[in-house]
């Protein structure tokens, strides 16, 4: 997500050198508005931040003029702004007084509430509490049995009455459900719903009774990332309708622009407090602002990545890896392969590059970054003797003819890999001391990435008009 | 300002005032249309100093409007087979029920695949779809590989002489490549045995920009031959639907605007390019 508007800033940023001027400085914030307003940022909202961004580099127009690098300063303010306009500071789960803390979940149809439901309650119970779902959409078809077989995959209680499609009473569903929660001393609830469009007053009226009969503590308002303009109004009719207290983004791993966010946060003063990041239940982090601003502005988000890093690679692995750089020996096969089995535990790769600084422009290959290479890769690695792993200087011609066979890969995959792992063993030179174990050294190969450029060779044209007006760059 | 000045002015730009385009450009940029699109629609219609702003603007749209047909294709004696294709949540099984229920309604006979075999409960929520409407759905174990749910399909509609077999697919965002093979690979297996008349990508009209990524990527993967725009009944306007149609030059083909079976309807240019400028 926002991987346009990063792009955009980075080019907006390296256009500014040297003094900057006032009329520079109104143009930049002109240049910000229409990026904004092109990653579907809300009208309304893109003209209030540049608004409020040229009213800050008014202010600060001294410091920047004497900053020795004005852009940095800009930097700062477009950021700072960015931030706020985020919501600020990371917002965190309420638990009620008494428990159970009770969460209704609202939003749009195929906003992604069920799916969201689930992974919640999983993360929940990760944290050891002991959450129940309560299948309260009795609309869509089988909502009911979806819920069902996502809390059963994920080891979730659900709480299930009525079987939906159509039938049965929303209000007395989630009154009972959190009956059922406090007999059987569950600690949250979570309660899904059936979606609703803003504007139909009648299913607006029905989520305001489950409101009333539940009272939670929490009502979370669930939003799909690729929403265009329509996210400001119709958040806007959430808030004014059943109200709720913070946002959830769903479907953030695509290449959404993400506008959305930034302009229900605005309309609504209501902050974003998780995201949802793929179709795995585990697909599911706490936001922060401050993160996702410096991804937007082309910063990376070096926070999350290391989080993930420490998380997927196991403490004493990491601590192995560490001691080795710091007694200065050398960095071999075994420890790219334990890399790589960690980077499997790190999830998707593309997700991770999207999290590194710099990668905004890089959006194409990331995409194209393809996973079944890291099993390649392994196999290659695990053809290779002990020696060889750990001694890469005696891979001759006879032993890597070796192992392409015994793992039926071409000769040539087998110097582009001892290549890479060369690079790589440089690169772990370099970071010696660092203390952050870095996994990706060496993996988002510039090899694989030139490769796959060239593999879209020229096609025949197509006889689809529509695929045709692709293939001819229209 | 002259006089001499602002009757050239109003010559010149016809007698809509400044304030007027504003007006609309905002309109359309609510709907979703795209900054460039609305710029260059809006600089079409300055050209031609209309009275009326708003036809202006509906007559440059129509322009865009694809000469392709928008009815859903029909051989008679064989089996015409239609893909439901689209990002997650966008509205796909509930589309192809209504769709079955609207070729069903001119007397077709009609058998459903359910390919969505990775989501929870996709099977089942287009079953009872199906009884609903009172056609036959073919299915495969969960999990198992969609296109040998599509091979059962188009090979059991062939043997029972059925006019028209559409294909719910589970939704999957265009970025993920494995998943776009995967939905290719399904085109293939039926192709291999009967064509494919119809791949129809589902648009969600609350979609921003993405949408054009969207269809893109479609269009590369299984060829996509015309759209339907679905939630046309909440407050967004679809405007990135006529996007995508002027610039891939893909036909919208139906219009859905509801949860019940009935609320899908033909495309209609006029009421669409309105919905865009109120
Ligand atoms: N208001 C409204 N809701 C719709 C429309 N079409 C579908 N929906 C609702 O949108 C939600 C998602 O619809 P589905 O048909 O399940 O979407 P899908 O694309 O098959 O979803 P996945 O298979 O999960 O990707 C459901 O709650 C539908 O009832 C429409 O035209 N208007
Ligand atoms: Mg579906």
């Amino acid at each position: 997500m926002f991987e346009a508007l990063g792009q955009r800033f980075t080019s907006i940023f390296s256009g500014l050198r040297g003094k900057v001027s006032q009329a520079r400085l109104d143009q930049f914030s002109e240049e910000i508005k229409t990026a904004l307003i092109e990653s579907d940022v809300a009208l309304e909202v893109a003209n209030r931040f540049s608004a409020q961004l040229a009213e800050k580099f008014n202010q600060n127009s001294d410091e920047i003029n004497i900053s020795i690098n004005p852009a940095q300063k800009i930097y700062e303010l477009v950021n700072s702004q960015l931030v706020q306009t985020l919501g600020g500071a990371t917002r965190r789960l309420k638990y009620a007084k008494n428990p159970p803390t009770v969460i209704l979940l609202t939003g749009l149809q195929g906003a992604g509430k069920t799916t969201l439901a689930g992974k919640l309650a999983k993360y929940l119970k990760n944290d050891g509490n002991t959450p129940l779902l309560v299948a309260a959409d009795l609309q869509r078809p089988n909502a009911v049995n979806q819920l069902k077989v996502v809390g059963e995959s994920a080891g979730i209680a659900v709480f299930a009455p009525e079987v939906g499609n159509g039938a049965g009473d929303p209000v007395a569903v989630a009154k009972a459900g959190i009956k059922y929660a406090v007999d059987k001393v569950h600690n949250f609830v979570i309660v899904d719903t059936a979606g609703r469009t803003g504007i139909d007053d009648l299913l607006m009226k029905q989520i305001i009774d489950v409101r009333d009969a539940i009272t939670p503590d929490e009502i979370f308002f669930v939003v799909d990332a690729m929403t265009g303009q329509d996210a400001a109004k119709t958040a806007k009719a959430f808030s004014d309708g059943v109200g709720f207290d913070a946002v959830v983004l769903t479907k953030l791993d695509g290449d959404a622009r993400g506008g959305a966010a930034l302009s229900i946060v605005e309309m609504t003063g209501k902050p974003i407090i998780f995201a949802s990041t793929g179709e795995k239940i585990s697909d599911f982090t706490l936001f922060h602002p401050d993160r996702m601003a410096s991804r937007i502005l082309g910063k990376g988000d070096i926070a999350s990545l290391a989080e993930q890093a420490k998380s997927a690679i196991p403490e004493q692995a990491a601590q192995k890896l560490e001691e080795k750089f710091a007694k200065g020996e050398d960095f071999t096969f075994e420890d790219f392969l334990s890399q790589l089995e960690a980077m499997k535990n790190m999830g998707s790769m593309s997700k991770l590059m999207g999290l590194l600084p710099g990668t905004a422009g890089m959006k194409k290959q990331i995409e194209n970054f393809d996973e079944s290479e890291l099993v390649r890769t392994r196999a290659i690695i695990e053809s290779m003797t002990p020696l060889e792993r750990n001694n890469p200087k005696v891979l001759n011609g006879s032993r890597r003819a070796r192992i392409a066979r015994g793992s039926g890969r071409a000769v040539s995959e087998i110097n582009a890999l001892v290549d890479r792992f060369g690079q790589a063993q440089k690169m772990m030179k370099q970071m010696r001391g660092g203390s952050m174990p870095m996994p990706m050294a060496g993996l988002g190969s510039p090899p694989k990435i030139a490769q796959s450029n060239v593999k879209s060779k020229k096609k025949s044209r197509s006889g689809n008009p529509a695929k045709r007006a692709i293939e001819e760059g229209n | 300002m002259s006089l001499f000045k602002r009757l050239f002015n109003a010559i010149k730009s016809g007698s809509v005032s400044d304030n007027e385009w504003e007006e609309i450009r905002v309109s359309l940029i609510e709907s979703d249309l795209g900054v460039k699109l609305t710029d260059e629609l809006i600089n079409m219609a300055k050209t031609t100093k209309p009275a009326d702003a708003k036809e202006a603007i509906m007559a440059e749209v129509k322009k865009w409007l694809s000469k392709d047909d928008r009815t859903i294709k029909f051989t008679p004696g064989r089996t015409n087979t239609i893909l439901v294709v689209g990002v997650n949540g966008t509205g796909k099984t509930t589309s192809t029920a209504k769709l079955a229920f609207h070729l069903k309604s001119e007397k077709k006979t009609i058998l459903l695949a359910a390919a969505d075999t990775f989501r929870a409960a996709a099977v089942e929520q287009l079953q009872t779809w199906a009884d609903r409407i009172g056609v036959e759905v073919v299915h495969g174990e969960s999990n198992a590989d969609p296109a040998s749910v599509a091979f059962s399909a188009i090979t059991k509609a062939k043997e029972d002489q059925i006019d028209y077999l559409v294909v719910d697919t589970a939704g999957r965002l265009h970025t993920k490549e494995n998943l776009m093979q995967e939905l290719g690979k399904v085109l293939r297996v039926i192709e291999k045995l009967s064509p494919v008349d119809e791949v129809l990508l589902v648009i969600d009209a609350t979609t921003g920009q993405n949408g054009m990524n969207q269809a893109r990527v479609f269009i590369e993967a299984v060829g996509v031959t015309g759209l339907i725009i679905t939630k046309l009944d909440g407050s967004a306007k679809g405007g990135v639907g006529m996007a995508v149609e002027k610039e891939f030059g893909l036909p919208i083909k139906y219009m859905g605007s509801g949860e019940q079976i009935s609320d899908l309807a033909p495309f209609d240019a006029e009421r669409f390019i309105e919905g865009l400028l109120e």
